[in-house]
């Protein structure tokens, strides 16, 4: 296991008043907290100053964390026998008990088998509730489209006979039924942590955020799809063929279409979890090819000299 | 391994006030003054008994979250839960407009 320096953590010294370390957390805590900051780093720098501070804040955990004397931060590290028999739950098989699938920080919540991890704290007969569990997952538009199946691969602290907190992997197979939208909340009830002495399990969400696609960006259930056209399609009209996640189909781009016209595809975005589905807007994009054969060359030069088309009238000569 | 029972927590489900205190780690008074000054919106009230839409069970979340990490209390917490759905409102008008933008 990796040893933290939770007093570097907090930016206090090791020899900090309680009211200190409570003044740092609370100062880096607003920083860092993930529901209110969008920093690049912020959730996991977040963990690390809370982790810290329920420590430090708990008179026992802090003396029993300044009892493991100072370290490098991350350095590998194995707790002495006495501590672990004292405060791991070791008992008698302190030497032999291993810490390879403890994290540092699970190691001060067998204190908080007295306080309580997670929700709710202990209850009667020291049974312990599991920890809630946020994962974000990404899925494709397509999956979002057909539905999907998710196999998500969790590593999950886990009460061990001693009352020791283990990280656990876990497989959860999750069904997502066609309709999800980017941002949506899933439940799985009891797929959490597990809890201890006959507690409740907690629950798993998952954040659902889809995949930057190649064509279609996605706004709920509608879908927006870049369409190139040329200036003939656009300024004679064309149908053209127009892919969607059921499978192309076609649509009739009217004479005289601009650019940034947006053509909707009734029905043919995300389906909607209770039935219909949203609309996809292809937004024409008029296109020139980058280099001219000699043919169109002259096509496009005798366009020139017998059009009247002035693109810029609205300028009205202003500024010239 | 069999598929695991997954509850959308979207606007269709509907969630009791004693759900809502489950799933979001909040007490039912907590709850009750955060619905009084319109941070959690009720989908119907009959009488004393509410009843919400499960996507409020990610704001209760974030307001428990809000209270044990920052330590604020309801009042705190309503303002807080307000200005965020503000900035929620606001990225997804974002990400709609720039949805209809050409992705260069």
């Amino acid at each position: 296991m990796k040893y933290a320096d939770y007093y570097a953590a907090l930016g206090v010294e090791r020899t900090a008043s309680p009211a200190e370390i409570k003044k740092a957390y609370r100062r880096l805590a607003q920083k860092y907290h993930p529901d209110v900051s969008k920093e690049a780093g912020a959730e996991a720098r977040f963990k690390e100053v809370a982790e810290a501070y329920q420590t430090l804040k708990d008179p026992e955990k802090r003396a029993a964390y300044d009892e493991l004397g100072q370290r490098p931060q991350g350095e590998e590290f194995r707790p002495p026998p006495d501590w672990t028999r004292q405060h791991a739950g070791a008992g008698n098989g302190a030497e032999n008990f291993s810490f390879d699938d403890v994290d540092f920080g699970d190691l001060f919540a067998r204190f908080g088998a007295r306080g309580g991890p997670g929700r709710g704290g202990a209850g009667r007969g020291g049974q312990l509730p599991g920890q809630d569990f946020e994962v974000p997952v990404e899925i494709s538009i397509e999956d979002a489209f057909r539905g999907t199946t998710l196999e998500l691969n969790l590593s999950m602290p886990e009460y061990d006979a001693s009352g020791q907190l283990r990280r656990v992997p876990h497989t959860v197979k999750a069904r997502v039924a066609p309709g999800a939208v980017d941002g949506q909340r899933l439940r799985l009830p009891g797929k959490g942590g597990k809890g201890f002495n006959g507690g409740r399990d907690g629950d798993l969400y998952l954040i659902i955020s889809f995949k930057a696609h190649a064509l279609y960006r996605a706004t709920d259930h509608d879908l927006y799809l870049d369409l190139p056209l040329s200036a003939w399609e656009a300024a004679l009209g064309a149908t053209v063929e127009v892919p969607t996640p059921g499978g192309a189909v076609k649509l009739k781009v009217p004479a005289g279409t601009p650019s940034g016209q947006k053509l909707r595809l009734t029905g043919r975005g995300l389906p909607r979890p209770r039935g219909g589905a949203g609309d996809l807007f292809a937004v024409a994009q008029v296109v020139v090819p980058a280099q001219l054969g000699d043919d169109e060359r002259r096509l496009y030069e005798q366009l020139r000299d017998q059009s009247k088309f002035d693109p810029r009238r609205g300028f009205g000569g202003e500024g010239a | 391994m069999t598929d695991n029972e997954v509850f959308w927590l979207d606007e269709h489900r509907v969630v009791s006030l004693a759900e809502l205190v489950e799933f979001s780690g909040l007490s039912e008074g907590e709850l009750l003054e955060l619905v009084h000054v319109g941070a959690i919106p009720v989908r119907e009230a009959r009488g004393a008994v509410y009843t919400f839409s499960a996507r409020v069970v990610t704001v209760a979340r974030t307001a428990c979250r809000l209270r044990d990490d920052l330590e604020l209390d309801t009042r705190g917490l309503g303002v807080a839960l307000r200005l965020l759905e503000r900035v929620s409102e606001l990225e997804s008008e974002i990400a709609r407009l720039r949805a209809q933008l050409p992705s260069a």
